[in-house]
């Protein structure tokens, strides 16, 4: 249980300079926290909407389990859900008739290889280029947002709305791609259950596969890794790519699973992924980046970020108020001393030998 | 349809283009020093934003615009003191804490933003200051000498960083720290000192161009500065840690975009094609990381913390 101070600490220090903040506007932060833990938590119909925003953080928040632990930073979760939006919606344009039962696993798979391409991209980079996968995952997430604001202002637009409204979408998908509906009168749809077994699946394959165990030991020590035999540079881009996948999948299911079952932005990447590649993180390290713990954690922050608009409502203050409290909490997290050593491990020290200190091992 | 290669459209690409980079400039020239020190800063965009709302709200307020310019870098150095116990004292992870202070930044921006001011008005900025006789070349003094006098302060601070890293003993101490953080430390340099100094400029900076993106701009919205801080830092990669060098990337950052300004002005471009153009920086970043990667090294203690006992 120990284990467990580190980050709940974190939130109650991070709440507490929020109150501080709600103070400092106006507002009883009794009221204001009441009315996001309300609107979050208080119903079913609210848990069930929290489930479906948590989906996307934990997914991420998997993928960034996966590449941190073999010591990879992945800050392009935003570029790789956004790659999975792509390559899924293509697929329902192109087989739009493939009966329900085919096209929704198509739908997901293309997810998968969307995501898993552009995660490649920078694993590739920087297992062969020597490339750090911090500035070539940024400057691809630049590049997807803008492929995505190509492609839904022209060629898979909505035709309505090339003559109409022009808002960057495309048409209605295919009603064989929508993902079914959970039984009960709620929003919930399977793509929470994909996502909750996808952490089941991160976790056999960290720690009950040989592949996982290479991930582990690469994050722990390249050197050592590479002593034992393994290869560092396919490792690496085999991280990449898994992380990549995780977060593509959440692109598509973020499709698939909207209420307009359509793929949507408002020409910026967070006008689609709500800043999921982003906070993803968050509930990574939150969950000790262990793909189990990231389900719980992922639904405490998809409650804060979706219970943020019943307090906009209630006391008038803004969601962004949760956005900054998220920024704090990671702050927190990484500064205590037990994360440190935790996350350290796997980050901090498994980083040298530095990429340039030996020519062939660049890891 | 009207021809791009004309003077008209070359003034208008250079000029704009040198304006543009001013933000990026600023905030790479920053991140230079302080990743010439071992301490690789995310959170630049975080930081930017705070300063651009700060220097937005101080001028709308008191309607001085030198006054935002402070206000603008005095954000980014309070942000580069919680940078500093975070990664120099506490010693905790650059990286992910730099996401940390960027969604910091970010939320915390566009709540006072909310709260505050609500709905966009726009400030008054400095205007152009025309460089006394320079400026009346025809053409080139449109190009070079027609500028806000922030962006002359900008680019007079490319040779200033380029001195204080290579001419001076707080440049070498600097280097120092960033590639043997511990020979340093047994030379008698204080690499806490050293890290804590670099990482005030680089966020007081990065506060600075936060401020000028907004000055310039004349406006404040929700993430106004749309990950101008993430490239920035990908600049200090592209200008292989060279105050010169970020200073070329920025400008052809800046070029770039103006010229996919300039095509869509001239009806050449559509505005779903101006988004693959827009493509182009962050490709050829990519393409640059990849040859500067192979030609030359990052500083050898970048993003590790020091940790004297060890």
């Amino acid at each position: 249980m120990a284990g467990l101070l580190v980050p709940i600490g974190a939130v109650v220090a991070a709440f507490l300079v929020g109150g501080v903040m709600l103070l400092v506007l106006g507002v009883n932060p009794i009221r204001g926290y009441g009315a996001l833990l309300d609107g979050a938590f208080g119903d079913v119909d609210a848990l069930a909407d929290t489930a479906i925003k948590s989906m996307p953080l934990l997914l991420v928040g998997i993928g960034i389990c996966i590449a941190f632990r073999a010591s990879v930073i992945n800050i392009g979760g935003e570029g790789q859900m956004i790659a999975g939006a792509i390559v899924s919606t293509l697929v329902a344009l192109a087989v739009p008739d493939v009966p329900r039962l085919f096209l929704v696993p198509l739908v997901l798979l293309g997810g998968l290889v969307g995501g898993a391409i552009w995660g490649a991209i920078p694993g590739a980079l920087k297992a062969y280029s020597g490339v750090n996968e911090i500035l070539s995952t940024i400057m691809l997430n630049i590049v997807a947002v803008q492929l995505m604001n190509f492609l839904l202002r022209d060629l898979i637009m909505d035709p309505y709305e090339k003559d109409g409204g022009r808002i960057p979408q495309t048409r209605r998908l295919s009603h064989n791609s929508d993902l079914p509906l959970l039984p009960g009168d709620t929003r919930l749809h399977i793509g929470v259950l994909v996502a909750l077994a996808m952490a089941v699946l991160a976790w056999g394959l960290l720690w009950r596969t040989s592949l996982g165990y290479r991930l582990r030991a690469v994050g722990h020590s390249p050197a050592a890794a590479r002593y034992a035999g393994m290869s560092v540079k396919r490792t690496i881009v085999a991280a990449l790519t898994l992380s990549g996948a995780m977060c593509g999948l959440a692109g598509a299911i973020l499709v698939f699973g909207s209420e307009s079952h359509r793929f949507v932005t408002d020409g910026s990447s967070v006008g689609f992924t709500g800043s999921a590649g982003f906070n993803g993180i968050v509930t990574a390290l939150f969950g000790g980046l262990h793909p189990l713990w990231t389900i719980p954690s992922s639904f405490f922050f998809g409650g804060l970020l979706f219970g943020a608009n019943a307090m906009q409502r209630a006391v008038q203050v803004p969601a962004a108020l949760i956005v900054a409290l998220n920024g704090l909490v990671v702050v927190f997290v990484v500064s205590s001393d037990r994360m440190r050593r935790a996350v350290g491990e796997n980050l901090g020290r498994g980083r040298d030998p530095a990429p340039h200190d030996d020519v062939e091992a660049q890891p | 349809m009207t021809d791009f290669f004309t003077m008209a459209s070359l003034v208008f690409v250079v000029g704009s283009g040198i304006r543009l980079a001013t933000p990026f400039l600023l905030a790479g020239l920053g991140e230079t020093i302080g990743q010439r020190s071992g301490v690789l800063n995310l959170g630049v965009d975080g930081v930017m934003l705070l300063g651009a709302f700060g220097a937005y709200w101080t001028i709308l307020e008191t309607g001085r615009p030198v006054a935002g310019v402070f206000v603008g870098l005095g954000v980014g150095l309070v942000m580069g003191v919680v940078y500093g116990v975070v990664t120099v004292t506490l010693r905790a992870e650059q990286g992910v804490s730099g996401i940390g202070i960027f969604l910091f930044g970010l939320g915390m921006s566009d709540l006072l933003f909310q709260k505050k001011v609500g709905t966009p008005l726009p400030i008054r900025g400095f205007g152009e200051w025309h460089v006394p006789v320079l400026s009346r070349i025809p053409k080139f003094g449109e190009m070079f000498f027609q500028h806000s006098v922030l962006v002359y302060l900008a680019f007079l601070l490319v040779p200033l960083v380029a001195f204080l890293l290579n001419r001076t003993t707080f440049g070498l101490n600097v280097r120092a720290v960033g590639e043997n953080p511990a020979a340093a430390d047994s030379l008698g340099v204080s690499v806490a000192r050293v890290r804590y100094t670099t990482i005030l400029l680089a966020n007081g900076l990065a506060g600075l161009a936060g401020a000028v993106l907004a000055i310039e701009l004349g406006i404040f919205q929700q993430n106004l500065t749309n990950g101008q801080g993430f490239i920035a830092i990908a600049l200090v990669y592209f200008g292989a840690w060279r105050p010169v060098g970020v200073m070329g990337g920025a400008l052809l950052f800046g070029m770039v975009s103006a010229t996919v300004l300039q095509w869509k002005t001239l009806g050449l471009v559509s505005g779903a094609t101006s988004s693959l153009t827009a493509m182009a920086p962050a490709v050829l970043t990519i393409v640059a990381l990849v040859v500067i990667s192979r030609t030359v090294g990052q500083p050898a203690a970048l993003t590790r913390p020091f940790d004297r006992g060890r």
